[in-house]
């Protein structure tokens, strides 16, 4: 058996959805992150795209972005990658809500 | 809101450092408002996983018998790796594995609920699921409380304690913190992977509680940064540390980096069979000394990861001590300038002094240079490379060749590796002015 072979026996394929699915989100309504696609169509770099843990930014066919806050861990990875001002407006959700770690 | 409305202190955040001022606060009978944004304290809050409790002897004297801990670190490794290789250094006590021990596992969501409940037992008021949204300031600009989500959701205090986190919005209000550079933070991923527990025992080579905390370097390939692997009672901890620049720069996903991680050879075999049990994420202020703000404004102390008071410093990481640590501190501060009538930056100047002579600023002062070191490109891509090969061809052994001798391996290796002799030299006097 080849090593790659392997390794997709130990770790049968996990896609990123059960892999987010796995941590507990109390979604509220109100979206605590708003991005303005339209400052992000000229952006080049992109890099919360590649960076946000919850892969919650994702380029559209016409050079947008499409972004869903439901399951944001509320890190702040998007807003410090940003380079365009103005683009995400972040801010906490409202109390009780958003990402809920696990005890044990 | 609970009545009243009006408090001697305000603290946000009821992390370790949130629940360390409330509850020096509240011993010192002043009213204080414990305010959390998550639905219990500990829910919002993620690290890699290992503790160093020893500054709650003195605020919680025994804690060892009713902290929520999973392991005591009795094992301690630092592992270098290649993309095929490991070096390992591996270093075991028993006296980690009874009190007062040195660092534990535990989850977040478990131990600052706990320390948040002393807080309240203390007599603070702790209120969840209420998210601060900004400060109240007098026309002079001092602080003189906050603002939640709450309907009617204002509240006043003599002092505010933003223990708000690595976001810290109360600091930023406030102008504490200069421009925002992202180069200072990294992001932290991980997965929290179910294995059963006599499984990790066999695997990590532990018994009982005792636990494995191995700190990686080298695993996180292209991308520079870091990776742990820890153990808890029935699940491991895997993850990486991740410069934000170097990221964006190499197009790498974060958990791309972890399932790397996960196959590499010296870590499948530990780890293989585990179910993810959660996945989380969480932004660190990496940068040390040079991103810490100013810490005291009229009527504000900051604390914790919201003063960016956490040590990434390669062989050493470190938080929740320090937070837990300027937390008390800000506390103590609080309640002798509350006594003394004036909460303003001067009434408040006290804080700076006792982190000044603890080891809060002490460590921070004496590993300022780390940060930068153990990110850099030639600890990061390069010297893995050489140690592992150096070490490799020291135990090869083909003959008929002869051994070659240790010298001619190192000059061998740098070659190797690229390095020249002149950075490596440099490199290692910088690590002997960080380090020694």
């Amino acid at each position: 058996m080849t090593l790659e072979a392997r390794d997709r026996e130990r770790w049968p394929a996990m896609t990123f959805e059960d892999l987010i699915g796995s941590t507990e989100f109390d979604v509220h309504d109100r979206p605590h992150i708003v991005v303005d696609g339209t400052v992000c169509r000229d952006c080049s770099t992109r890099d919360c795209v590649v960076a946000c843990p919850a892969k919650l930014f994702v380029p559209t066919a016409d050079g947008g972005i499409l972004f869903n806050y439901e399951q944001c861990f509320e890190c702040g990875t998007c807003y410090l990658v940003c380079n365009r001002e103005g683009a995400i407006s972040w801010s906490y959700p409202e109390g009780g809500f958003g990402v809920v770690f696990r005890r044990s | 809101m609970p009545e009243p409305t009006r408090y001697d202190a305000v603290v946000v955040g009821a992390g370790p450092a949130g629940a360390g001022a409330a509850t020096v606060l509240a011993r010192a009978g002043r009213r204080v408002l414990l305010l959390e944004r998550g639905p219990f304290p500990g829910s919002k809050n993620m690290y890699g996983g290992v503790v160093y409790p020893r500054i709650l002897d003195g605020l919680h004297p025994g804690w060892w018998d009713e902290a929520p801990i999973q392991r005591w670190v009795t094992r301690r490794s630092t592992m270098v790796l290649t993309e095929t290789q490991a070096v390992t250094v591996d270093f075991r006590t028993a006296a980690w594995g009874r009190p007062p021990y040195n660092g534990a596992t535990a989850y977040r969501p478990d131990f600052d609920h706990w320390l948040a409940g002393k807080a309240e037992a203390d007599g603070a008021h702790l209120l969840c699921s209420t998210t601060v949204v900004g400060l109240l300031r007098d026309p002079d600009g001092r602080v003189v409380g906050v603002r939640t989500d709450r309907p009617d959701g204002e509240v006043r205090a003599d002092v505010v304690i933003a223990c708000d986190g690595v976001n810290s919005f109360c600091a930023k209000e406030a102008g504490l913190f200069g421009p925002v550079d992202s180069a200072h933070y990294t992001l932290g991923v991980k997965e929290t992977l179910a294995l059963p527990r006599e499984v990790i025992d066999e695997r990590f080579g532990v018994r009982g509680r005792d636990g494995v905390d191995i700190e990686i370097i080298g695993g996180t390939g292209d991308v520079n940064g870091g990776a742990f692997l820890y153990t808890n009672l029935d699940t491991v901890a895997v993850g990486v540390v991740l410069s934000l620049s170097k990221l964006a720069a190499q197009q790498r996903r974060p958990e791309e980096v972890i399932a790397a991680l996960k196959t590499h050879p010296a870590i499948a075999p530990l780890v293989e069979g585990g179910e993810v049990k959660e996945y989380s994420a969480h932004v660190i202020p990496e940068a040390g000394l040079d991103m810490i703000p100013k810490l005291i404004a009229d009527g504000l102390l900051v604390a914790g990861d919201a003063a960016a008071l956490c040590l990434a410093a390669g062989i050493w990481l470190e938080g929740v001590n320090f937070a837990l640590a300027s937390g008390m501190y800000a506390g103590e501060t609080a309640v002798e300038a509350l006594a003394a009538g004036d909460t303003s930056t001067a009434g408040l100047a006290g804080y700076q002094r006792r982190l000044d002579a603890t080891f809060v600023l002490r460590d921070h002062r004496k590993l300022r240079r780390a940060p930068k070191l153990v990110l850099s490109d030639r600890v990061q891509h390069l010297y893995p490379g050489l140690v592992a090969n150096a070490v490799e061809a020291m135990f090869r052994v083909d003959n008929p060749r002869p051994k070659p001798g240790l010298r001619r391996i190192l000059s061998a290796e740098r070659k190797r590796a690229g390095v020249r002799r002149r950075d490596l030299v440099s490199d290692a006097l910088s690590a002997w002015r960080t380090f020694g």
